[in-house]
């Protein structure tokens, strides 16, 4: 059987620096940092005392939320389903009456997550329980800390009938999730997959790496040069959170319904390095990442050389020169030759699990609109990179340009887990 | 009472008519549409509401509004 293909119809988000398509695409443009500084943190003796908690008072979407008493739902829930509402009108489909309409068999959800519903636990569970009081728990206790909470309550608004489920891999989850529902289209199981990740902002989550030194301590003053990736003076990366949900849809479905079509995703590869050789719990093994890099590209049918822009996974860690070392290696470009790349998380901080979904997101409003962001903090381009590329492929001014027809995107999380996906042009 | 004991349970449902317009006699969950686990809610804020403690043995005592409406006025007189 011939492989369908697969485009997205449809983008939704909530970010650190924005919510909303929009607000997103201009936040990211101008470069405006969703960083701030955060006194609970000071309060409970973090090292590092910022991070970046979307606010989404202002989304379109927000009477979503008390129609389907997501009051006492986690962040997750809240996060996702503004994402997915907004994605599914953004892709020109109408969100049902939840009375009067029928099951939607062609259309699955797939949200995944880091963590999961941990605020949920925290907040409501912890302190209702340890009281003796677990009767007074609410019926809705289940239904939003379950792993597939996000997926189960999109689906609740939009009456899907297809594969419902929620992956999880560490910080490749979102691009994962993108995959799942790629695998899913292809096959012919789905016309349309609603795919995407979300994260939590939380003290308890937050504090695990903070223990670890992994997070910046060192520009608490100044949060909005805290995250510096591919600089010299990269000092950790910087915790976030939110969601992007995006609408995968069979390419004929689209076009048969006249959708606009902002990408194709053309090329996926999902493997891990098995923690064996350089490849630990923590850091990408060298042989993974470029084997699944490469099978990315071979999976799009096209060469190296075709690639015009790398949306990197790039956290401000001392991985980054790893990270540009193997995407030298694997399209054998180096110096002037190598693709433009930036960072998304100098913007808007390192949303764990949901950063996949919300830096694919910006890496097609980037293709589709033209222009290329900011990549921030990196006046002071680490040597070792400075040997690879010719520093002036590190967006540091926002370019326009029209001739971005395929990027490279890929995620890399805790179990030496990688993802990657090669966008391309419509 | 009546009236309160309904406000409290359109919280519970999409369909806002059908509570609108319900009588003593019609059940919770078979006429209302209430999705059956929303009953512990509905206890829980009638507790609340009239600042009572309602036993779990009533649970699936409490059938239709009018069961609901007189247990409450039970208790509070």
């Amino acid at each position: 059987m011939n492989r369908k293909r697969v485009v997205v119809t449809g983008m939704g988000i909530v970010a650190s620096n924005a919510t909303g398509l929009e607000d997103f695409k201009n936040a990211i443009k101008d470069g405006k940092s969703g960083i701030k500084f955060l006194p609970e943190l000071q309060k409970l003796n973090f090292g590092c005392q910022i991070g970046g908690i979307p606010n989404f008072s202002n989304s379109k979407y927000i009477d979503i939320l008390e129609k389907y008493h997501f009051e006492n739902a986690g962040q997750n829930v809240k996060y996702s389903c503004l994402a997915a509402a907004e994605a599914w009108i953004d892709a020109g489909l109408t969100i049902p009456d939840p009375i009067n309409s029928e099951t939607d068999y062609d259309t699955g959800v797939i949200i995944g997550s880091g963590v999961g519903n941990i605020d949920v636990f925290t907040d409501k569970i912890y302190p209702i329980v340890s009281q003796g009081s677990v009767r007074k728990l609410r019926s809705h206790t289940a239904e939003f800390t379950m792993f597939s909470a996000a997926s189960a309550n999109i689906a609740l608004i939009l009456g899907c009938g297809n594969h419902i489920s929620s992956n999880s891999s560490a910080c490749s989850t979102g691009a994962e999730s993108i995959i799942l529902g790629v695998e899913r289209i292809r096959n012919g199981l789905a016309k349309r997959m609603i795919v995407g990740s979300t994260e939590i902002a939380s003290p308890y989550v937050w504090g695990a790496f903070d223990s670890m030194r992994v997070l910046c301590r060192d520009y608490n003053d100044t949060p909005e040069r805290a995250s510096r990736p591919m600089s010299a003076s990269a000092a950790g990366f910087v915790p976030s959170a939110g969601a992007g949900v995006l609408i995968l849809e069979d390419m004929e479905s689209a076009l048969e319904r006249k959708a606009r079509i902002y990408a194709e995703i053309s090329g996926v590869a999902l493997n891990s390095g098995g923690q064996r050789k350089d490849g630990t719990m923590q850091a990408p093994g060298t042989e993974g990442v470029r084997r699944c890099l490469r099978q990315s590209i071979e999976d799009a049918g096209i060469n190296a050389g075709q690639i015009d822009y790398i949306c990197g996974h790039l956290s401000s860690t001392m991985a980054d020169v790893l990270e540009i070392n193997n995407w030298a290696a694997v399209l054998n470009r180096y110096g002037n030759d190598f693709p433009y790349i930036n960072s998304l998380k100098s913007i808007t901080g390192h949303a764990l699990g949901a950063s996949g979904t919300i830096e694919t997101i910006a890496a097609i409003i980037q293709m589709y609109y033209g222009f290329l962001f900011p990549s921030l903090n990196c006046e002071d381009v680490h040597n070792k990179i400075n040997d690879l590329i010719n520093p002036d492929k590190i967006v540091r001014k926002t370019i326009y340009t029209k001739n971005i027809n395929f990027v490279a995107k890929a995620s890399f999380g805790f179990g030496d887990i990688n993802a990657s996906l090669i966008l391309k042009k419509i | 009472m009546f009236e309160k004991i309904l406000k409290i349970i359109e919280k519970y449902t999409f369909n806002k008519d059908l509570v609108k317009n319900a009588k003593p006699e019609s059940r919770i969950i078979a006429d209302l549409n209430i999705n059956s686990t929303r009953i512990v809610d509905i206890i829980l804020d009638v507790e609340e509401e009239f600042n009572i403690e309602v036993e779990d043995t009533m649970l699936e005592k409490l059938v239709t509004v009018g069961d609901l409406q007189k247990y409450v006025e039970s208790k509070i007189s």
